[in-house]
């Protein structure tokens, strides 16, 4: 039994009650046990007691796309130094993608990986099951052993099943089960050879475009077949402004559909490639300056649900390539909430808007108890202060690998302190 | 702003040219492309006097790094820096499709500690030789970078147009052919438009890439219709595997419709002179009588390429000593 904790003097920002009051939340037995808003507060004997100094206390961020090294790659990623990157962007809980060697589409995997991130990562580390074994869109994977496992969800990470058929099957199985289908829109055809978004940009780089179509009409086929199953789905990634209005149209028949936001689509832009810049490669390529504010306008409105990091670490070698031939992806734990952050100091979004998308929102879809500062929810919070300016070093980053989005940018809002189950797992050090 | 010099002479009454690569013409001033005209239009006589050396650049090492191989390239820069007296090495270097990116950095790495003055670079991907050049303590040259540059090609290109119509300013150019992959259409697209030249292009919507019509004057999918009254007409080469089925459904029908024949060349004006970065294939984009024919100009630029890249070579060199 450890010490009741205190955190007191605090902007408490909860985006599940819609709550932004100064306050205090009392954390005992790695739970939240009380919270007293406006009101003066009774300090438990023996507690630890955090005076917060006004900064916001808010639920630790839920990212649902991370891409780990391990198992199999761990020179990129360890499931530890994901999740001291998580700790350092006030990720208290992650996705983990599939996408590993070997992949998971195996309770046994899943397993695995719960023990081995229980003994080694700082925070919650939460395992996706693969759709189709070995992650080929061919044959069903064990969706009902996957989740007495542990899986949260079902994904086929950074593969996108291209047979309608198996897809339908999938979806079907997955309702099951009521399991969450998280599927990447990729139409294998018309993403081709392509390497970033079609247009001018790609034209006058002599690289080879990837249509929007090519996302779109993957994402109408998945809604329909929602529909048509019942199934809970998750569009992992949208990037145009055609999926908004497509998901806006299927979102007011279908509640049962949830789409989810890169921070790289939300931050940046096709002309951030500049002359080849390969940390901006990504398999959901950054679109048009057009396509960015529909999907700024899709969060403010609500047909965006979630936003992630899509974090995937890369090595040097893989990005140090001509841009048609280097690696995709980019990392994003540390600078997820940071760069999230510029659309509330821009005054885009308003800062709920932000937060819930990136707590309770993926949360819910979950069906996690976190991502909200409520009597009884896990004591998963962080301490941010909203305008701390910072520039992104990839030398000072956490995360073994250095393909971040962000090198050099120059952000405001840090996170100072992240409390996973009621433990200081990260600190920040001025 | 240094004047142009216009009177005969010696390179060396140029001012020093600023860049230090030639990756793109999108990297140049209108003022530079001139410039490098200019310093080419002195070159040419070198090469037609029967003792063909203007040895500016003895002493200096030259390498050829073709990771795609191009024989008429390759040799155009080779005898332009021997004309200029340099040493030439040429590398032709095998690439599997796995190793590509490794091989260009890490040889990259490895010629530069071999000391040259100037790499001429040739790989299939856009973006590789800027890539390169960042890696390099040297002049780099673009001999061709995917669907991205071949910015001599399109110097050479002006310098013939220069020569036959004596202006550059006024005319209308038409680029025929496969837009979609070449890289000679955008570095003359880049060129012509920073001089004012009218520029079309001509081709099949599927070889048309996205956002052309910012690129290029005008847009047509109508070959008679986009050959009107132009001064120039450039055809470009069609490779051999998009013609399968796959993006266009056979030779004979692309022929047919985008191929250059007299009845379609006689919708340009009278004088129009007929261009083609070679290799030609014969019967696919052009028909044999017009390749050979009076108003192609076909190996006036082959000759022009290696005036063009002697000058290329002599201004980013010569700034070394300045």
């Amino acid at each position: 039994m450890t010490r009741p904790l205190l955190i007191e003097n605090a902007r408490v920002v909860d985006p599940a009650s819609g709550t932004d009051k100064r306050g205090a939340v009392l954390v005992e037995n790695g739970r939240i046990a009380d919270l007293a808003l406006g009101g003066p507060v009774g300090v438990p004997e023996g507690a630890e007691v955090i005076d917060a100094g006004g900064l916001v206390l808010a639920p630790g961020l839920v990212d649902m796309r991370v891409f780990t090294g391990e198992p199999g790659w761990e020179y990129r990623e360890t499931l530890a130094s994901a999740g001291e990157a998580a700790a350092a962007g006030g990720v208290t809980s992650f996705v983990m993608m599939p996408d590993t060697l070997p992949v998971v589409d195996d309770g046994a995997v899943v397993d695995f990986l719960i023990r081995r991130a229980k003994a080694t990562a700082k925070v919650n580390v939460l395992p996706a099951g693969g759709i189709t074994k070995g992650l080929a869109g061919k044959e069903l994977t064990e969706f009902g052993l996957m989740e007495e496992a542990g899986a949260v969800c079902l994904s086929d990470g950074r593969h996108s099943i291209q047979s309608t058929a198996m897809l339908r099957t999938a979806m079907s199985y997955a309702a099951n089960f009521d399991m969450t289908i998280v599927h990447h829109l990729a139409d294998a055809g018309l993403v081709g050879d392509g390497v970033m978004n079609e247009g001018l940009f790609a034209t006058v780089l002599g690289l080879k475009g990837i249509p929007r179509e090519a996302e779109t009409i993957p994402l109408a086929r998945d809604l329909q077949l929602a529909a048509l199953t019942g199934v809970r789905y998750h569009a992992a990634q949208v990037s145009t402004a055609g999926s908004i209005d497509i998901l806006k149209a299927a979102k007011s028949r279908n509640a049962r559909v949830t789409a989810g936001l890169s921070i790289n689509n939300l931050c940046l832009n096709e002309n951030d490639i500049g002359r080849y810049r390969t940390y901006f490669k990504l398999a959901t390529p950054l679109r048009s300056e057009d396509d960015r504010q529909a999907v700024i306008e899709g969060l403010r409105s609500g047909v965006i649900d979630t936003i992630h990091s899509d974090h995937d670490p890369q090595d040097s070698e893989g990005k140090r390539q001509p841009f048609a031939e280097a690696t995709d992806g980019a990392i994003g734990l540390e600078t997820l909430l940071a760069a999230a952050l510029r659309l509330v100091h821009s005054e885009e979004v308003p800062l709920l808007t932000i937060l819930k998308a990136l707590t309770s929102r993926p949360a819910d879809i979950l069906g996690l108890d976190s991502g909200r500062i409520a009597r009884g929810a896990p004591a998963d919070l962080i301490l941010v202060d909203l305008d701390y300016p910072w520039q992104v070093s990839e030398t000072e980053l956490k995360s073994r690998s250095r393909n971040t989005s962000f090198e050099n940018a120059r952000l405001a809002g840090k996170v100072m302190r992240t409390i996973v189950a009621g433990e200081t797992v990260f600190l920040h050090n001025e | 702003m240094p004047q142009l010099s216009s009177s005969a002479g010696q390179s060396g009454d140029f001012p020093p040219f600023r860049q230090r690569h030639l990756i793109s013409i999108a990297d140049l001033k209108p003022h530079e492309i001139i410039d490098l005209l200019d310093r080419s239009e002195r070159m040419v006589p070198v090469s037609r006097q029967e003792r063909k050396s203007l040895p500016t650049l003895s002493g200096k090492t030259q390498i050829n790094l073709f990771f795609e191989p191009s024989t008429r390239t390759q040799s155009s820069f080779e005898i332009a820096g021997k004309r200029l007296g340099a040493l030439v090495v040429n590398m032709s270097v095998k690439t599997s499709s796995v190793s590509k990116g490794e091989t260009l950095v890490d040889t990259a790495a490895t010629l530069n500690a071999m000391r040259p003055d100037v790499l001429v670079v040739r790989h299939s991907a856009a973006g590789a030789v800027e890539l390169l050049s960042q890696k390099v303590g040297c002049a780099v040259v673009n001999a061709g970078d995917g669907a991205h540059e071949h910015p001599t090609q399109a110097l050479l290109d002006a310098l013939t147009i220069r020569r036959h119509k004596d202006r550059l300013s006024g005319l209308t150019v038409a680029i025929c052919g496969d837009i979609a992959n070449s890289r000679v259409a955008r570095s003359n697209l880049l060129l012509l438009g920073a001089l004012n030249v009218r520029t079309r292009v001509i081709a099949p919507r599927n070889l048309l890439p996205a956002g052309i019509e910012n690129l290029a004057t005008e847009v047509f999918t109508d070959m008679e219709a986009g050959l009107k009254d132009v001064d120039v007409v450039m055809m470009l080469r069609l490779q051999h595997e998009r013609a399968n089925g796959k993006m266009i459904p056979s030779v004979r029908e692309y022929y047919r419709f985008y191929g250059l024949d007299a009845a379609k060349l006689a919708h340009a004006k009278p004088d129009v002179i007929v261009m083609h970065p070679g290799p030609m294939n014969r019967g696919v984009e052009i028909d044999p009588a017009i390749a050979d024919g009076s108003r192609s100009v076909i190996t006036d630029q082959v000759e022009m390429g290696v005036a063009v890249r002697m000058a290329v070579l002599d201004a980013l060199l010569s700034g070394d000593d300045a």
